[in-house]
């Protein structure tokens, strides 16, 4: 129980479901990011738009939290770029079979009380532990 | 015109929820998924956190007849547990503990110009166009 945030994470975690409510009241749509990022390229160009802007908007807010806490937090270096391009060829295709991510099944479906969110993420959640013990423990590339 | 600055501050407003709840490093997700070591349980915290902002709001947001900006509400009706769904799950998740990230943090980690995360962010959009063409066809 190494470096266990639990009050940073609360407040983090409510200012996300702040962000998921807001696109939710005022423009009717789900905060799911991979959906976000699929309909860049995919949906009518009239859609398009705020799609950039939400994503434009991610980057601003890490930055901005980076700038005002004096770069508190840690960018990764290092780490084997292989795993890097696997990984996230597998989480974009998973994501778009499956339908959704932690934002769009973890936390919009779960808060909508979805059966099929709940399931999928108990699915992902069990196989990103498998996964990393898998990595670090038995093969011990990580 | 509304409706994009909506989702600019919801961006932002997301951003700095991943970056205050540490979502956005890597190296805590994975600490997060390795339940066998030296587990860092924080991130479920994350999703409680958020959880129990959205699991009151919805409830109110979903009883009005429309949202402010917009005609109707977006919202997927599909109920179906399926093969795809269960599949699909399963192999983001072998991704997330491949790397760490998730689509949202692989996203907002390009504002700490950290370079992997370049990476990370055109290999999803490769897994994106792979499944459109291999899957949907």
């Amino acid at each position: 129980m190494e470096n266990f945030t639990p009050i940073s994470a609360l407040l983090g975690g409510a200012l996300i479901g702040v962000s998921v409510s807001l696109l939710l009241l005022l423009n009717g749509r789900m905060a799911g990011i991979s959906g976000i990022m699929n309909g860049v390229f995919s949906a009518p160009k009239k859609e398009e738009i705020w799609r950039v802007l939400f994503l434009i908007g991610l980057i601003i807010g890490a930055a901005l939290f980076q700038f005002l806490t004096q770069g508190s937090l840690s960018v990764r270096d290092g780490y084997p770029l292989w795993l890097i391009i696997v990984g996230g060829f597998l989480v974009g295709f998973g994501t778009r079979l499956g339908s959704g991510c932690t934002s769009g099944h973890g936390i919009c479906g779960i808060a909508n009380f979805s059966m099929r969110s709940i399931s999928a993420t108990l699915t992902f959640m069990a196989s990103g532990m498998l996964t990393v013990f898998v990595l670090k423990h038995l093969v011990g590339v990580v | 015109m509304k409706m994009n600055l909506v989702a600019l501050l919801a961006g932002i407003i997301f951003g700095l929820g991943l970056a205050l709840s540490q979502m956005i490093d890597p190296n805590k997700v994975l600490n997060f998924l390795d339940i066998s070591g030296d587990w860092d349980p924080s991130l479920a915290f994350v999703m409680m956190g958020a959880l129990a902002v959205t699991m009151i709001t919805f409830r109110f947001i979903l009883k009005r007849p429309a949202p402010v900006f917009e005609s109707s509400f977006h919202v997927s009706k599909q109920s179906i547990i399926n093969k795809s769904l269960i599949m699909g799950a399963a192999v983001f998740g072998i991704g997330w503990g491949m790397t760490g990230y998730c689509p949202g943090p692989a996203v907002a980690s390009l504002g700490l110009f950290s370079m992997e995360s370049v990476l990370m962010v055109v290999a999803i959009y490769a897994g994106f166009f792979a499944e459109r063409y291999l899957v949907r066809k």
